[in-house]
């Protein structure tokens, strides 16, 4: 018991203030292996080894070590405005030092749970609304523990503070009033901890998003919290940065002495973590409670059921059908594109995001585009698309749609009139919401066609159609913000399908599956296949595997704004695109 | 769609500790601020080209020592100087007062900006709301909460790029039509501010979730009052007052609306 | 470190939660971002209006927008002046012309708006306040501008200028404000605040 209380010199930077050292190095503290051993195999309950026993020092200054203790006892919330409760009933007790993965179809409030375990819901917090039963963490209220709950949520975007790394780990200590002279060891420690090698003064900015989100791990590690929260921390990441995260989070999960709690989409990632599932009812209480094996065995077939992502219970292939022979309809030659600039007169000079990029869409064909955040897939497809100039080489239409859009399909493709544009190229963007213009969801499909000429009566057929096909009719009256994610993506596809007389010749996508639970996904594979099947030609950036094994036809592979690789995914593809 | 990673990380600003940083970018940036304050505060009741010609003239000589580089000089420079050719026209054309007058006005804008302007581009966002809660005392909690807000800019920025993309993807644009083209900004400036609601309660409940607001903070970061920023302070208050003086006493001071 | 808002504890409705500040403020980047974007619109315009400067007051509501959002989109005291204050914190950063005057202005014009809701205890937050709110903003702006830019202009041009402003201010600041925050209401953006409710 006595190791346990002196063994994290790391952690508390008292015994151990190197600075940090090679990038992409776990420095760990000489015990640290020592402890992992001490730990049994295939996870345990760790309230019998006394973690949760170790007393904890008065003030938030002191070092908190073990776990903490979670209980809830017939617990609700309901967020405001709302008539319906987001969880209601629940009752759960957590052991210090269990790991715990949180399972549940989307809106079942898994996310809420872990906002309330950290004291982040009331009337003093961002989320707001009606609570019910008993929450304790450690025997107090959630809220009475800020600082000793850590919380990590889906984007690093939004959790960075400050522009400097050092800084950022730094807020939280500052926020607790921790003495100067501590702060900047336990801020190495921290970053150490967490392998983050650039040192304190590195701009949070010129980071990765996957070294990003080990950045703000840090910044909760720092404060070393009893209890830890993670949100879907890879949810935002692409796989690089997704890898990178969750090596740091199995390193988490086999040493750190608090009680975790994990909410995770990608299960088969984290499965392998945890000693514990917890299955929540959308609305009610705990569903399922016990080891991996026994939940999913009783439970995996009904949460595959309502979208869960349970392993082994992938989504199968769309059914693939017969596909048209594809000749191009866009082709991008010698492509180059700078960045926007910054606003701001200091900013510099913009670089090229795109450096001679060639790519075709074929008629009945899916084409991908992948690699690395920042290779320049969502920049191609918006020229792929006609939404913005290259500032070199050329995008333009051909074939079929050349001579669809008659004098004008003769121009440069970004040079089209919009509404022209619309009626021929659909474009689905990441961030559903920015494609909105209107305020219903019925609104928002009758757009396109009324723009398009269609009479209205031969408008609302159409519309009728898309929401019924798209699972939207009982959002029809809806403010299409106030959707699921789910939904959204959903509507953001039907919009870009409804723009002309009849669905677009080429849709363009961006990451059209990210985040998606297992209906909608297989929903929308097999949509595009409907359009692909048609002689549509689709193209989507995507870090997918799923998709790319499951619907590709040619993959573009690029990389720091070129195309690396452009190869067939299926012996049975149409012709090669160049 | 995302845009490409910004080429100027939002609040990254001047290095903090490099070795060689100019003097400018040294000095306090409260030193800064009441400095071009007091420049600004202390021209607005002269019009007359002398007073005005003093001041800018010691800011001028400043600002080699803030090492802005050509193409940020120009960046700044070129939209400040036709700003005050423009002004400056138009209060020769429609004021009575006369030319001198209105070389005046054009002078004194550019002594009160150029300050402004140099204080600006040499200082780090982060040290700034350091020097403002350390030196000044502002309340601490809306200036960390203004510049974490700050950190957002680029995305905010890009986020508007995106959505003129997506209504071009609607079949919205505004060609040369006024009324559309303000039916279009306003449509952008409301998704603009939904994302910018979202955001900012994601920032603030991660603030939150780091025990922000729970109490006293500590400071990580102490902001280093000098020798050189109190003769900052003192120097601008000198210059305007020699501005004032030496007008007076060539008598071509003129007082506003005097 | 004093409290920023030490009657927090008499008005539960006036503390300052940790999201109304950094909505605040984001509101007030955000704004700044759209400044960016209409001053490219604007250097366009200008000198179409050199003839007759006043007229260039049309499109000067936008500039106003930040306190009059803030203060209706947050309803807690100071929010005004604080997302004001923000907006013209970006553009002083972000290197507009005009530097750190900026800022001067920021805290002004986030004033006049404050003090159109204090008038209101706070409580009123319809049309009507939005737009005396936006048409306080115009007028500050005006005095500004003319102590500022104009001060050698005739009387008369100045009595012009002040109520183009005033006007242009009362309908896209006041009312475009107005029709903005109870969009974003509609859209479920507000949650997290009062105005959600209307």
């Amino acid at each position: 018991m006595d190791e346990r209380a002196h063994d994290r010199p790391a952690v508390d930077g008292r015994v151990d203030d190197r600075p940090v050292h090679a990038p992409g190095r776990t420095v760990r503290a000489p015990d640290r292996p020592e402890r992992a051993r001490g730990r049994p195999p295939g996870g345990s309950r760790r309230a019998g080894h006394g973690a949760g026993r170790v007393p904890e020092g008065c003030g938030v200054t002191a070092t908190a070590r073990g776990g903490a203790r979670i209980e809830l006892s017939g617990w609700g919330w309901r967020h405001s405005g709302r008539a319906e409760w987001a969880l209601r009933g629940v009752d759960l007790v957590v052991e210090p030092g269990e790991r715990v993965l949180l399972l549940g179809a989307s809106g079942a409030g898994k996310s809420t749970l872990l906002h309330a375990l950290a004291g982040l819901t009331g009337p003093d917090a961002a989320l707001t609304g009606d609570e019910e039963g008993r929450l304790r963490v450690d025997g107090e209220p959630a809220a009475a523990r800020r600082g000793r709950t850590g919380l990590v949520g889906q984007d690093p975007e939004t959790q960075l503070v400050m522009a400097r790394a050092g800084d950022d780990v730094a807020f939280g200590l500052e926020n607790l009033a921790v003495p100067p002279g501590e702060i900047w060891p336990r801020v190495d420690a921290a970053l150490a901890e967490v392998g983050f090698g650039y040192g304190r003064l590195r701009s949070t900015a010129a980071l990765s998003g996957g070294e990003k989100q080990r950045l703000v791990i840090a910044g909760t590690l720092a404060l070393r919290p009893r209890l830890l929260l993670l949100d879907e921390p890879t949810a935002n990441l692409d796989p690089p940065g997704a890898a990178l995260v969750r090596e740091l989070v199995a390193e988490l999960a086999r040493s750190t002495e608090a009680t975790l709690v994990l909410v995770e989409h990608r299960v088969a990632d984290v499965v392998g973590l945890v000693d514990r599932v917890v299955v929540l009812e959308p609305g009610g209480g705990v569903l399922a409670d016990g080891s991996p094996g026994a939940v999913f065995s009783a439970h995996g077939a009904g949460l595959a059921a309502r979208g869960v992502w349970v392993p082994g219970r992938e989504p199968a292939a769309p059914p693939s059908p017969p596909r048209a022979p594809g000749g191009p309809l866009v082709a991008a030659s010698g492509c180059w594109k700078r960045g926007a600039p910054d606003p701001g007169a200091l900013a510099g000079p913009p670089a090229d995001v795109l450096r001679g990029a060639d790519a075709v869409l074929a008629e009945g064909t899916a084409t991908a585009l992948t690699g690395p955040n920042g290779a320049g897939k969502s920049t191609l497809l918006t020229l792929l698309a006609g939404l913005d100039r290259p500032t070199r080489g050329e995008v333009a239409a051909r074939g079929r749609l050349a001579e669809a859009a008659g004098k004008a399909g003769r121009r440069p493709l970004a040079r089209w009139p919009a509404r022209l544009l619309a009626a021929h190229v659909g474009t689905v963007f990441q961030h559903a919401e920015d494609q909105f213009v209107t305020s219903t969801v019925r609104d928002e499909l009758r757009f396109g066609p009324l723009r398009a000429g269609l009479g209205a009566a031969e408008t609302e057929r159409r519309v009728d159609e898309l929401l019924q096909r798209l699972r939207l009719t009982g959002v029809a009256g809806v403010h299409p913000f106030t959707l699921s994610g789910g939904e959204k993506r959903r509507l953001s596809v039907a919009t870009a399908l409804s723009s002309g007389e009849r669905s677009p010749d080429v849709l363009v996508l961006d990451e059209p599956t990210f985040g998606q639970d297992t209906r909608t996904w297989a929903e929308l594979v097999e949509l595009l296949a409907g359009l692909r099947a048609q002689g549509r030609a689709v193209a989507m950036a995507t870090h997918d595997e799923l998709l790319l094994a499951h619907f590709a036809d040619v993959e573009i592979r690029m990389d720091g704004g070129r195309v690396v690789r452009t190869a067939e995914r299926t012996p049975t593809a149409t012709e090669p695109p160049r | 769609m995302s845009t490409a990673a910004p080429s100027r990380p939002a609040g990254a600003g001047p290095a903090p500790e490099g070795p060689r940083r100019p003097w400018l970018s040294r000095a306090n940036p409260a030193a800064k601020l009441i400095a071009a304050f007091v420049a600004a505060i202390g021209l607005i009741v002269a019009i007359d080209p002398v007073t005005s010609g003093v001041v800018l003239a010691v800011a001028l000589a400043l600002v080699p020592f803030a090492r802005l580089g050509r193409r940020v000089l120009l960046r700044l420079g070129v939209p400040l100087l036709l700003m005050s050719l423009s002004i400056g026209l138009v209060n020769a054309v429609v004021g009575e007062d006369g030319p001198v007058a209105a070389l005046g006005v054009a002078v004194r804008l550019l002594a009160i900006a150029v300050p402004g302007v140099l204080a600006a581009a040499t200082t780090d966002p982060t040290e700034m709301a350091d020097a403002l809660v350390q030196r000044l005392r502002v309340p601490e909690r809306p200036a960390m909460g203004a510049l974490a807000a700050l950190r957002l800019l680029p995305l905010l920025a890009g986020q508007w790029r995106t959505l003129s993309l997506a209504r071009r993807a609607r079949g919205l644009d505004a060609g040369a039509n006024p009324v559309r083209a303000g039916a279009l900004f306003a449509g952008k400036t409301f998704a603009l501010l939904v994302r910018a609601v979202r955001t900012g309660t994601l920032l603030a409940t991660a603030m939150d979730a780091r025990a922000f607001g729970t109490g006293p903070r500590s400071h990580a970061r102490v902001s280093v009052w000098r020798a050189s920023d109190t003769a900052l302070v003192a120097g601008s208050v000198a210059v305007v007052a020699a501005g004032h003086a030496l007008s007076i006493a060539l008598g071509t001071w003129q007082v506003l609306f005097g | 470190m004093t409290d920023p808002h030490p009657t927090a504890a008499r008005h539960p409705g006036h503390r300052w939660r940790t999201v109304d500040i950094v909505v605040t403020a984001v509101l007030g980047v955000a704004v700044g971002v759209v400044f960016w974007a209409w001053g490219l619109a604007w250097n366009i315009v200008q000198p179409a209006f050199l003839a007759f400067p006043p007229g260039q007051g049309l499109m000067y509501g936008v500039w106003l927008l930040p306190g009059v959002l803030g203060g209706l989109v947050v309803r807690k005291r100071g929010a005004a002046v604080f997302t004001s204050l923000v907006a013209s914190a970006v553009s002083a950063w972000l290197g507009t012309s005009w530097g750190v005057t900026v800022i001067l202005y920021g805290l002004l014009q986030g004033l006049a708006p404050e003090l159109v809701f204090a008038a209101g205890r706070y409580l009123r937050w319809g049309r009507g306040t939005a737009l005396l709110a936006g048409a306080a903003a115009g007028l500050v702006a005006a005095v500004l501008d003319i102590v500022m830019y104009y001060p050698t202009w005739p009387v008369a041009w100045m009595a012009v200028y002040a109520a183009v402003l005033a006007v242009s201010a009362a309908a896209i600041a006041g009312m475009g404000g107005w029709l903005l925050v109870r969009a974003l209401g509609r859209a479920g953006a507000l949650t997290p605040f009062l105005s959600a409710r209307g």
